[in-house]
C-alpha cells in the first residue's frame, strides 16, 4: 500500500503541481484554506489566490466574474457551504451560463465527525447533479483526486468535486485494472452474483465487503464511479445485465445522489432491484469519524448487508 | 463611434425607453418601472463612457457591464440595439419562445451582455470577479455594473461591498438606481437600504451622489470614479420609477406589469412627444 493521505491534501497538492503549467488557474477560499488544503496554493502563488472571507456567495459570484474573464477558477469551502450555501449562485451565476468555474466542497459526508450535523453535508451531489450541465466528482483516494483535478483543469464548464477530511489508505495506484477517465467509471473487481457501485470513501469499504462475501460464496462486482454526473451508463447497464441486482454505497444521503442516479438508469432501461446504501433520510451527528460513519452502518458491513437483501429480490 | 453629448445623449435616452416599453408591451410581460428609471445612466454608459464595440462583442480591451437588476433587461437591450449590437427589430421577440431574448440578461446568447443575471443580489460579485481579473492580467479595462436600491438589501451585494474594497478595485464603478420603490411598495417601508452614502463609506468605497437623469451629473461622476484611485466607486442615482411616461411614474405597481393596449397608446403618445420635441429643438 502507498500510505494514506486525505483526498484534500492530494487535491491541494495537485493544484500546486498545475499552477506553473495553468496561468490562467486562480484559486479563491472562504476563510478555509487550512482545511481545504488551497493553503499550499496560496503560499506557492500568493498572487493567484484570493481569500473571500466567509461569505461563500460572493467568492461564488467572484469566481463566475473571473471565468467569464477567460480564468480558470476553483472555489473552496467545505462541501456544506460550498454547495449548500452558495447553491443557487452556482446554479444561476455559474452553471446558467455554462462558466468553467470548479466548485470544490470538502469535508464532504458524515466523516467530518466531530463538527456534526451543521459541517456534514450529505446532499451536495443531490444538489449538484439537479443543476442542468453540471459535471459531479467524488474521487475515492488521493491517486484518483490527482487524477480528477487533473482531467478538470482541462475541462471546460461548470463542475464540482467532493473532498474528504479523513487520510485513508491510497490503493488504486496499485489495482492492476485500474484506469481514470472523467465520466468513466472503473470496475475495481469482477463478480456474478450482484454488483456494488460505490462513489468515494465507500468504494474502499466495498471491497473489503466483496472479501466478506467471498467468504460466503457470493461473487460481488465492485464498480467505482468517481464521475456521479454524467452516470457511466454503459458500465451501469452492463452490471446490471450481468449480475441482475445493485447495491449502491454513498456517503451521502439515499435521495439524490449515486443510489438516485443509477435508480433512475436502471428503472427506465434495465429494471432489477437497485438498493441504496447510505445515510437514510436523516442529519448527522457528532463522534469521531469511525464511529459516525459506524453509527450510520457506512462500513463493509452494512453494505455486506444491503447486499445479501439484495440477492433475496434478485429473480 | 464619436461619444455622444448633451441632447444626442436625452435623445437617445428617450429612443431607449421607448423601444423598452415596446419590448414589454410587445411581450406583454416584463419591467417597465426599473427599465424606465435606468435608461438614462445606461445611454451614459453605452454612448458616452464604455469603449465597446458592437462589431467585436467579445474584444477583450473592451468595459464591461454587468445588469446587476437584471430585470432591467429592456432597457439594457434596447441600449444594446441603439448601439448596434443587434437589430432594433429583434427586440420584438423580447421574451418570446421563438427568441433568445430571454426575461432576464442572457451573456450566451445575446450580443453584448457581458454577464447573465436576475436572480438580485449576484451581478456585483461577478463584476467583482471581472475587475479582480482585469487587475491580476494589468488589463486597462472598466468594470461597470448597476444595482437597484431594493436589491441592496440582499446580503451578498455588502459582501460584494467588502471584496471590492479589500482588493481595491478603482477599475469598478457601480450605479445604483435609487428609485425608492420595489414590487410590495417602497423600498422604505419593504426594507429600508438607506442611508446608502454612509453605508458605503462605511465599506470603504469613494461614494458619488447624483441625479440620475442629469446627463451632466452622470458623466461628472463618471469621470470622478475613473479619478479615483485605490477605492471602489458608488455612484448613488436618484431617479423616478417609470421616468417618462406619466402614469408609470414613482409608481411600484408598474415595477413588472406590462401595459394593456390603451395604456401603450398614452405611453408611446408621450415618448414619442418627447423624441420629436429633442430632435426638434
Amino acid at each position: 500500500m502507498a500510505g494514506k493521505i486525505a483526498t484534500r491534501t492530494a487535491y491541494g497538492e495537485t493544484l500546486v503541481e498545475l499552477g506553473a503549467q495553468y496561468p490562467e488557474l486562480v484559486v479563491l477560499d472562504a476563510d478555509l484554506s487550512g482545511s481545504t488544503m488551497s493553503k499550499f496554493f496560496a503560499e506557492a502563488y500568493p498572487d493567484r489566490f484570493f481569500d473571500c472571507g466567509i461569505a461563500e456567495a460572493d467568492m461564488t459570484g467572484i469566481a463566475a466574474g473571473m471565468a467569464a474573464e477567460g480564468l480558470k477558477p476553483f472555489t473552496n469551502s467545505f462541501a456544506m457551504f460550498a454547495a449548500g450555501r452558495a447553491y443557487e449562485q452556482i446554479r444561476n451565476s455559474i452553471a446558467y451560463p455554462q462558466l468553467n468555474v470548479k466548485v470544490v466542497g470538502s469535508h464532504g459526508g458524515v466523516s467530518v465527525g466531530e463538527d456534526g450535523a451543521t459541517h456534514q453535508c450529505i446532499e451536495d451531489f443531490a444538489l449538484m447533479r439537479a443543476i442542468p450541465g453540471m459535471l459531479v466528482c467524488c474521487p475515492c483516494d488521493g491517486n484518483e483526486m490527482r487524477h480528477t483535478v487533473k482531467a478538470l483543469i482541462d475541462y471546460e464548464g461548470p463542475a464540482y468535486l467532493r473532498l474528504q477530511r479523513l487520510a485513508t489508505e491510497v490503493f488504486t495506484d496499485e489495482l492492476p485494472d485500474y484506469h481514470f477517465a472523467l465520466g468513466k467509471g472503473c470496475t475495481l473487481r469482477p463478480g456474478s452474483d450482484v454488483t456494488v457501485i460505490a462513489t468515494g470513501l465507500m468504494v474502499s469499504k466495498a471491497l473489503q465487503a466483496a472479501e466478506l462475501l467471498a467468504a460466503e460464496g457470493i461473487s460481488v462486482r465492485v464498480i467505482n464511479i468517481h464521475t456521479i454526473k454524467p452516470l457511466d451508463e454503459e458500465l451501469v447497464l452492463r452490471a446490471a445485465q450481468e449480475t441482475g441486482c445493485i447495491v449502491t454505497s454513498e456517503e451521502h444521503s439515499v435521495i439524490g445522489g449515486l443510489g438516485s442516479a443509477v435508480s433512475e438508469l436502471l428503472s427506465e432501461k434495465c429494471p432489477v432491484p437497485v438498493l441504496r446504501h447510505g445515510v437514510n433520510d436523516e442529519f448527522g451527528r457528532s463522534g469521531t469519524a469511525a464511529a459516525v460513519l459506524d453509527y450510520f452502518g457506512l462500513n463493509a458491513e452494512g453494505i455486506a448487508a444491503k447486499v445479501r437483501e439484495a440477492l433475496k429480490l434478485k429473480k | 463611434m464619436e461619444k455622444l453629448s448633451g441632447k444626442d445623449l436625452r435623445l437617445t435616452a428617450a429612443k431607449v425607453r421607448l423601444l423598452a416599453v415596446d419590448a414589454v408591451y410587445t411581450a406583454a410581460s416584463g419591467h417597465p418601472g426599473g427599465s424606465l428609471s435606468c435608461a438614462d445612466i445606461l445611454t451614459a454608459l453605452y454612448f458616452n463612457e464604455m469603449n465597446v464595440d458592437p462589431a467585436q462583442p467579445k474584444w477583450s480591451g473592451r468595459d464591461r457591464f454587468v445588469l446587476s437588476k437584471g430585470h432591467c433587461s429592456p432597457a439594457l437591450y434596447a441600449v444594446l440595439a441603439l448601439r448596434g449590437f443587434f437589430p432594433a427589430e429583434e427586440l420584438k421577440l423580447f421574451r418570446s419562445i421563438k427568441a433568445h431574448f430571454s426575461g432576464h440578461p442572457d451573456m450566451k446568447n445575446v450580443a453584448g451582455v457581458d454577464m447573465s443575471t436576475g436572480s438580485l443580489g449576484q451581478g456585483l460579485s461577478t463584476a467583482v470577479g471581472m475587475a479582480m481579473a482585469a487587475k491580476l492580467r494589468g488589463q486597462s479595462h472598466r468594470c461597470y455594473a448597476l444595482c437597484g436600491d431594493g436589491e441592496l438589501a440582499e446580503g451578498q451585494i455588502w459582501e460584494a461591498a467588502m471584496a471590492a474594497a479589500k482588493w481595491h478595485l478603482d477599475n469598478l464603478c457601480v450605479f445604483v438606481d435609487v428609485n425608492g420603490l420595489q414590487i410590495d411598495g417602497r423600498t422604505a417601508d419593504v426594507m429600508p437600504t438607506e442611508p446608502l452614502d454612509r453605508k458605503f463609506e462605511a465599506f470603504n468605497w469613494n461614494v458619488l451622489k447624483i441625479d440620475g437623469h442629469d446627463f451632466d451629473q452622470i458623466l461628472s461622476a463618471l469621470q470622478a470614479a475613473r479619478e479615483c484611485q485605490g477605492k471602489p466607486t458608488v455612484i448613488l442615482a436618484a431617479t423616478v420609477k417609470g421616468k417618462g411616461v406619466s402614469f408609470m411614474e414613482n409608481q411600484a405597481g408598474w415595477h413588472g406589469k406590462a401595459p394593456n393596449a390603451e395604456q401603450y397608446a398614452i405611453a408611446r403618445a408621450e415618448l414619442e412627444a418627447a423624441i420629436k420635441e429633442l430632435e426638434e429643438n
